[in-house]
């Protein structure tokens, strides 16, 4: 069979779409304003669930059981007073798992301590977006979450009236109870829940959600709800599954993309010890779900994989990637320094305006592929059962895997089960659901026996989809007072399509500070690409978030200005870049973050002789992030990052705790990844495993100190955009401790290179 | 058949591949999951356990190595009535965990540390902990998990 090769950027593009970091086309919108409608009435008592955009159907997640209140599908009040809050996204070790509780829980007035929390079944119909990517899940579900808590706690209320014979008005909440201060009664949300089942819904509109000054639970410090369960090994995760009848498989692909399979020692690897089976899956061609190789079916884990390191696979490597990084790298350099074919921004006139500059810049930045890297490796458990499926996974994506498996087995999408299991680490990397796609073809071919399927760590580096590398030259022109006058930059990157960049190598013209310049322009050159790329936490601006901020404190420091100066001057007056949309830049906020990052950094301070105090600003994912890091750089240029202040402004906060686990962890992983670094040749990635990928240890980690400036704006995510700034802010500040300018990701090579700038 | 001692029973293994990691058996025999699979290779820490008292990697130990010695795994370290060690609290206190996949070899290691040395410092810390990937970035918070596990020893608490 010929399928041919499809590169993964349709199916981002999709799901970018779908987690609102894209907008949507035409296709029919999801109204982000749930609306509460009364549902079937069941024997037991009231089932009533959210509708969607009006047509969905209404269902609870499991079926009341007598004297339970359940308002809709997102909690159910137990007569004994405990309350279960189903959380409707993935846990990838972002902490949604907590604090979409929480939210429900506040307009709820639950006692925090009466929560049980599990996780919702999968039903876009039910329960909207169910997924978790693009730091997008508590702003598309802020509204609907407290929504859900807050009819809920309505009902409550009205039960309460009518059982104590008051008005409404006359009532108030607070721990799992209805109160009637006049009289001093109070009735607990269990007593309560047969009545509340019989009170109508409340018109969404009707609701009243509380003020930020009537909060009890957001904002203050809660523990991860599996803390328990991760302490004492509980089986948490895709990993840990085990099913009746389940075999344990393992599969090889190409490891240059592309490759199919020409022949395999499949008689000899049959005949091993523990292994049950073993076959070639043709595959379908997309990279985002099932390219050729070898299934071994096993036993057990360890027989798998045993007899997978006995298997000899002859590839056809015909159609396969052949992309060579070294090859590119120079190919780049050649590039460097005229304008690319392709203009994303031309504004006023940069010629004549750099022509006339009393100072020029220019610059060239480097950047290489990195790998997620997930703790744990991808997994699926997958049974296929002739006229339906169930998939159980650790996926950022849960309803993508519902369609796309109904798609592969032709069965329709209320066939297929899908479990969505926390996941060991997400960073986008299980935005794809190839290996459940793989798993569920296994099953198939297999008879239908139930399969895990566990990649070896080494199959995970190979079959990524890394973030792309790229490269940036910049040219940058002063007035005589030191203003930036005209920016360019030749942005040079990759394609699959021939179209557009690889998903995580675009810019967009709002580039930060392109839309501040009068006499800018930002061109492209897309060089072709086989090797998948993917959304690496914080795409494209964990890249490009290095070279502009890098970038601008060369200008700066050529114009011999303070760099916080320098960039306030930049952002200019306060106000909104595009206006009506609080998801963009918003320059007061921008400044508020740089202006008390300096100020807590202490900016302008003398700092010993070897040490360096670096700023970076940026704009991502909705969230205002400044960072300082201050460093100290040693004879034999190893960095060593003392000290990392983070200001962030992504509204209010709803979990402190994992709000500065999550900042804490995206400083780490920023500092790791500047070192870090993929060789690519023949197609093939070279590094296996963290030998040849180390990640960053306990050694060396920074002091991290944490502030947000919580604004009146609706909360947004926090996963990915405290990382982009790190990696700039670091750079800044091994220049002002040595001079040195690091252009290059790894920064462990640009300084053992590089000479004084 | 081989008898290994795994949380203080005695259990009976197949060991016609002597050479099987002692992280599969766990794992896919004895159901014991909290122990994960990282890299295989001795390089994360993820699959630590402690033979007789000593945090080793079980996916770089045969069962024929670990046969007849003490084995402990996460799932053995709080008391059968469910009492969680001073490192188990600590780590649910200070709410450590992001992905929490690297944290059961992360305790395993911290507690090793911990009964051998109940203040060790930051030195210490590093050079004990040092094989231990967590790709989350906790470091922080594991840091601050074995000082305060370790002040909660010096009160009395069990590590
Ligand atoms: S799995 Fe054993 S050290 Fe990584
Ligand atoms: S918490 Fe995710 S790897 Fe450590």
């Amino acid at each position: 069979m010929n399928a041919p090769f499809i590169s993964a950027d349709a199916y981002f593009t999709d799901v970018m779409r779908e987690i609102g970091a894209l907008p949507m086309p035409e296709r029919t919108q999801l109204s982000r304003r749930s609306i509460l409608k009364i549902g079937v009435a069941g024997g037991a008592g009231l089932v009533l669930a959210f509708q969607i955009g009006g047509a969905g159907k209404a269902m609870a997640a499991a079926p009341p059981v007598k004297g339970e209140f359940v308002p809709n599908a997102f909690l159910r009040v137990a007569p004994s007073g405990r309350i279960l809050i189903y959380s409707k996204s993935p846990e990838i070790g972002q902490g949604i798992k907590t604090a979409f509780p929480l939210i429900i829980a506040e307009e709820l007035d639950a006692a925090w301590t009466d929560v049980d929390i599990e996780q919702a079944p999968i039903n876009p119909a039910v329960y909207g977006r169910q997924s978790a990517g693009g730091s997008r899940s508590i702003p598309q579900s802020w509204d609907q979450l407290r929504q859900a808590g807050a009819a809920a706690r309505a009902m409550l209320v009205s039960a309460a009236a009518k059982d104590l014979r008051v008005p409404v008005s006359e009532l108030t909440t607070a721990d799992s109870e209805v109160i009637h201060q006049a009289s001093g009664r109070k009735i607990g949300y269990g007593d309560l829940a047969i009545k509340a089942a019989a009170q109508p819904v409340p018109d969404v509109k009707a609701l009243k959600l509380k003020t930020r000054d009537q909060y009890k639970l957001i904002g203050r410090s809660f523990g991860g709800v599996d803390n328990a369960g991760i302490v004492t090994g509980k089986p948490l995760y895709g990993i840990d599954l085990k099913i009746p009848g389940m075999v344990y498989a393992t599969y090889t692909k190409c490891p240059a993309v592309g490759g199919k399979v020409a022949s395999a020692n499949l008689d000899a690897i049959k005949k091993l010890p523990g292994v049950k089976d073993a076959f070639v899956l043709e595959g379908n061609g997309l990279v985002a779900e099932l390219m050729p190789g070898v299934a071994i079916l096993a036993d057990s884990t360890w027989a798998a994989f045993r007899a997978k390191s006995a298997l000899q696979v002859k590839w056809d490597e015909s159609d396969a990637s052949k992309d060579s990084w070294s090859a590119t790298v120079a190919k780049a350099k050649d590039l460097a320094g005229r304008n690319g074919n392709e203009e994303i921004v031309k504004t006023g006139d940069f010629d004549g305006a750099y022509k006339g500059a009393v100072k020029k810049v220019e610059a060239f930045y480097s950047y290489p592929f990195v790998a997620h890297a997930t703790m744990e490796p991808m997994n699926c458990t997958a049974h296929f059962k002739g006229d339906s499926a169930e998939i159980w996974a650790g996926t950022q994506t849960p309803e993508r895997i519902l369609s796309s498996t109904a798609k592969m087995l032709g069965l329709a999408e209320n066939k297929v089960t899908v479990h969505q299991i926390r996941a060991g680490g997400g960073f986008g990397r299980r935005l794809v659901n190839d290996y459940a796609a793989e798993a569920i073809a296994i099953s198939k071919q297999a008879g239908g026996i139930p399969v895990k399927l566990t990649w070896t760590r080494e199959d995970d580096m190979a079959h990524d989809f890394f973030r792309p590398g790229g490269f940036h030259s910049f040219k940058a022109g002063l007035d005589a007072n030191g203003k930036m006058v005209a920016l360019s930059d030749h942005f040079i990157t990759f394609t699959a399509d021939g179209k557009a960049p690889v998903t995580g190598g675009n810019i967009p013209k709002e580039e930060f500070p392109f839309p501040m310049m009068t006499d800018a322009v930002l061109t492209q050159t897309m060089l072709p690409l086989m090797t998948p790329t993917g959304a690496w936490r914080a795409p494209r601006s964990n890249t490009n978030a290095f070279a502009f901020q890098s970038f601008l404190h060369e200008v700066s420091a050529a114009a011999g200005r303070d760099h916080v100066e320098f960039l306030l001057e930049l952002l200019g007056e306060a106000r909104w870049l595009v206006p009506g949309n609080d998801g963009a830049l918003n320059t007061g906020r921008a400044a508020g973050v740089i202006k008390l990052a300096a100020e807590k950094a202490g900016w302008g301070r003398s700092l010993p002789k070897g040490r360096g105090l670096g700023m970076a600003f940026y704009f991502s994912h909705a969230g205002h992030f400044a960072e300082t890091a201050e460093v100290s750089v040693d004879a034999n240029n190893k960095v060593t990052v003392h000290k990392v202040i983070v200001v962030g402004d992504i509204g209010p906060i709803i979990n402190m705790s994992s709000s500065i686990n999550q900042t804490e962890g995206a400083v780490i992983d920023g500092i790791s990844t500047m070192n870090l670094e993929l060789s690519i040749e023949k197609g093939r990635i070279g590094e296996g495993n963290f030998d040849e990928y180390p990640i960053m240890r306990i050694t060396g980690i920074p002091e991290v100190e944490t502030h947000f400036i919580q604004s009146e704006y609706a909360p947004t995510g926090l996963g990915e955009p405290a990382l982009p700034p790190v990696a700039p802010a670091v750079a800044n500040a091994v220049f002002m401790a040595t001079g040195k300018r690091i252009r290059q990701m790894p920064f462990f090579k640009a300084l053992s290179t590089q000479a004084s700038a | 058949m081989i008898t290994l001692t795994v949380n203080g029973r005695a259990v009976e293994v197949d060991d016609s591949d002597p050479s099987t990691p002692l992280l599969w058996v766990l794992r896919d025999t004895l159901d014991l999951v909290g122990t994960k699979y990282g890299c295989g290779v001795g390089q994360c820490g993820a699959c630590t356990v402690h033979i007789n008292n000593v945090p080793m990697r079980s996916c770089s130990t045969p069962i024929s190595a670990a046969a007849g010695q003490r084995i402990t795994t996460i799932e053995g370290l709080a008391k059968d009535d469910g009492t969680l060690t001073a490192v188990q609290k600590a780590w649910i206190d200070l709410d450590v965990a992001q992905c929490g996949y690297c944290q059961a070899g992360q305790i395993m290691t911290a507690t090793a540390l911990l009964r051998k040395n109940p203040k060790p410092t930051d030195e210490q810390i590093n050079t004990a902990m040092f094989g231990n990937l967590c790709r989350c970035g906790t470091y922080i918070r594991i840091k601050q998990a074995i000082n305060a596990a370790s002040e909660s020893i010096a009160k009395g608490g069990v590590a």
